[in-house]
């Protein structure tokens, strides 16, 4: 197990470093300059001169890396052009937005969808099941700024001033503020990387309100996270709803589901403990796939509910010819990507006795 | 039960119409798929008829042909009770008082183009490239196939919208940025089917008959894996006509003053509140559409996998 880890993470280098190479050069024939970019199309050839010089943009393409690799090694992600901020500061502000995003999507999705499955899965061919499967194959087929678009419609101006009203766009009510974790455990002078730490988590609104007892500002979040989830989420949730019901169906056609019938199980208790546990492994896989997508989506929930995570983040940036926050948030992005499928396959291990990892 | 036994004895050469005849067949059994291909065709007939269907060109300005035409109105349809004074207007107009249902049925052609065009791309280098790598093994393979997990690796939209802002932003390039994407799926199945034939005794046959490795590829291995292919290609085709919308959307993709479904709704997103009508109708035209190549991918699926077939 351990062994195959260790493999698994040395043939993540490869890939990770063929990512760098890629972002880096596909950075530089991006047309236009950073400067440019910034400054406007009427800066002179002088001040943008001076501009790049400062930032070593000057240098040639295979020194830059150079540089940018021997940075990475100390920890260093660099500093955005465009706002002069350190990238490692904006990945604190911006990815703990979108991890939350995509933690509630996916909740949403799997507990949804798994019910879903495995409704359908029990009562087939049922007018539940018809519909749940009529639903999913919908579901996939909604583009998320479409559906995103419509909740808006629905929840923020059709439902105004009921109970079910729900903010389209922000992650706190104007007015509402949450106290950064770092203020209420006294740590405002604290630095380096637990203070970071501290930072990432206090970030993630709904976290930090639910650790330091905000409750007023935890129901805000809460709401505000509604949309954007279900948006995000409903994709995956219709897939995680079919898979889910065949994978149940397949296995409750095996063999020991029929011993365990023959010996007078319930159905009930046939599906709960026969055929459920069984029936997860292929759910897992795609929960893992379909975490590691999410972040492309979250671009366009981003945009629409007008969250400043990630998504748009890398968006604004490639606009902005910002190559350091570029190379870092997608650096970032491709690791997590990596650890999730990592964690999906090891994950298998732990689910499936059979499966030996080697 | 003598049903069941009657019908195993009948010759299978007997009833089988050939394996185009049988897909045919197998394809039409379906529910769905019958569904998807009867919106598919729906679909094409309203691109193909688009000039004839639509009340007006999809661009023109109403404003000052049409009498009491307004900004942004919502549908007028005069069987339905709007009053007769005012214009019939299918799906109401846009912030440029443009007529909404003829935007939207030229918009058919434009996703049907770039649906079956992204996805031809995406197939034709993908499948170069599994077929290379399978085939070659060793270092070629292992090149190729990491080049591909590099770009899967990546967010696709963030991918595409990268390779877009190099290339500039339009609706061909958005729809390269998107086929790019793709590739690796297509470059993953062939491979797979390459390597699940290379090794088999009618290639070994055709190798010692002297048959030359190109056409080994090309007769022998290739033919073995066009079912996987047409099937994620169907399925593809509902993905590329939604991010190249999503792209769109966001103004990476086709610009003003094409009719494309995704930019319709990003340009009209901020209306939302005031003229949902905006996002509405292309939204729905959108959904119908992958919503079809959907059910028809499935149901291919369900026909052409013969592990499935009970």
């Amino acid at each position: 197990m351990l062994r195959y880890i260790v493999r698994r993470l040395i043939l993540t280098g490869p890939v990770l470093f063929g990512i760098l190479v890629l972002v880096f050069f596909l950075g530089h024939v991006l047309p236009g300059s950073a400067c440019r970019a910034l400054l406007g199309e009427r800066a002179t050839d002088a001040v943008c001169a001076a501009f790049d010089h400062e930032r070593g943009l000057d240098q040639p393409i295979p020194v830059q890396f150079g540089t940018y690799l021997t940075a990475l090694s100390h920890g260093d992600l660099g500093t955005s052009t465009k706002s002069s901020q350190s990238v490692g500061d904006l990945l604190i502000q911006r990815l703990p937005v979108t991890i939350e995003l995509a933690v509630a999507a996916m909740l949403f999705a799997v507990t949804i969808g798994v019910l879903l499955g495995v409704i359908s899965a029990y009562k087939r061919n049922s007018i539940i099941d018809v519909l749940t499967m009529a639903g999913a194959n919908i579901g996939v087929s909604i583009p998320i700024f479409v559906l995103g678009l419509l909740l808006a419609f629905v929840f923020a101006l059709l439902l105004k001033g009921t109970p079910f009203a729900l903010p389209p766009s922000g992650r706190l009510t104007p007015g509402v503020s949450i106290v950064p974790l770092a203020t209420s455990w006294g740590l405002q002078n604290a630095l380096g990387p637990p203070r970071a730490i501290v930072d990432f988590v206090s970030n993630i609104y709904t976290l930090n309100a639910l650790i330091s007892g905000q409750w007023a500002v935890l129901v805000d979040a809460i709401r505000h996270l509604i949309l954007p989830a279900i948006a995000l989420g409903t994709i995956p949730l219709a897939i995680i709803a079919r898979i889910t019901r065949s994978s149940l169906l397949d296995v409750l056609g095996l063999d020991y589901v029929r011993t365990a019938r023959a010996k007078g199980l319930t159905e009930r208790n046939v599906v709960r403990h026969h055929g459920f546990p069984n029936a997860m492994l292929p759910v897992t896989t795609i929960v893992g796939l379909q975490l590691g997508s999410l972040f492309g989506g979250a671009v366009l929930t981003e945009t629409i509910f007008n969250l400043s995570g990630v998504g748009r983040a890398v968006a604004e940036a490639i606009g902005s010819r910002d190559f350091p926050t570029i190379q870092g948030f997608v650096l970032v992005i491709a690791i997590i990507y990596l650890f999730i499928n990592l964690v999906v396959d090891v994950s298998y291990a732990f689910l499936d006795p059979r499966v030996r990892l080697t | 039960m003598s049903a069941v036994i009657e019908a195993e004895l009948v010759d299978p050469r007997s009833t089988s119409k050939g394996i185009w005849g049988d897909t045919l067949g197998n394809v039409l059994r379906q529910r769905n798929a019958i569904v998807g291909l009867v919106i598919l065709i729906f679909l094409l007939l309203t691109a193909v008829f688009a000039d004839q269907i639509a009340a007006y060109p999809p661009n023109q300005v109403l404003l000052g042909s049409v009498a009491g035409v307004k900004k942004s109105s919502p549908p007028c349809i005069h069987v339905l009770g709007c009053p007769d004074d005012r214009p019939q207007l299918l799906m109401g107009t846009d912030s440029n008082v443009r007529d909404v249902f003829s935007r939207v049925v030229h918009g058919a052609r434009v996703s049907l183009f770039i649906g079956f065009a992204t996805v031809g791309f995406a197939i034709v280098i993908g499948t170069l490239i599994g077929l290379v790598a399978g085939f070659a093994g060793g270092w070629t393979d292992n090149i190729l196939m990491r080049l591909m997990d590099v770009v899967l690796v990546f967010p696709a939209l963030l991918l595409a919208i990268a390779i877009v802002t190099a290339l500039g932003q339009s609706l061909l390039n958005a729809q390269l940025s998107i086929a790019i994407v793709a590739i690796p799926i297509y470059a993953r199945i062939m491979r797979a089917s390459v390597l699940s034939v290379k090794e088999s005794d009618f290639v070994t046959a055709s190798r010692a008959l002297g048959e030359s490795p190109a056409g080994i590829l090309f007769r022998r291995v290739f033919p073995n894996a066009v079912t996987p292919l047409i099937v994620a290609g169907t399925l593809g085709i509902g993905g590329a006509v939604l991010d190249v919308a999503a792209l769109s959307f966001l103004g990476y993709g086709a610009q003003p003053p094409t009719a494309e479904w995704g930019s319709m709704i990003g340009l009209d997103s901020g209306k939302l509140f005031t003229a949902p009508h905006l996002v509405f109708f292309p939204g729905l035209a959108l959904v119908l559409t992958v919503f079809g190549f959907n059910l028809l991918g499935d149901g291919l699926r369900d026909a052409l996998d013969p592990r499935l077939n009970r």
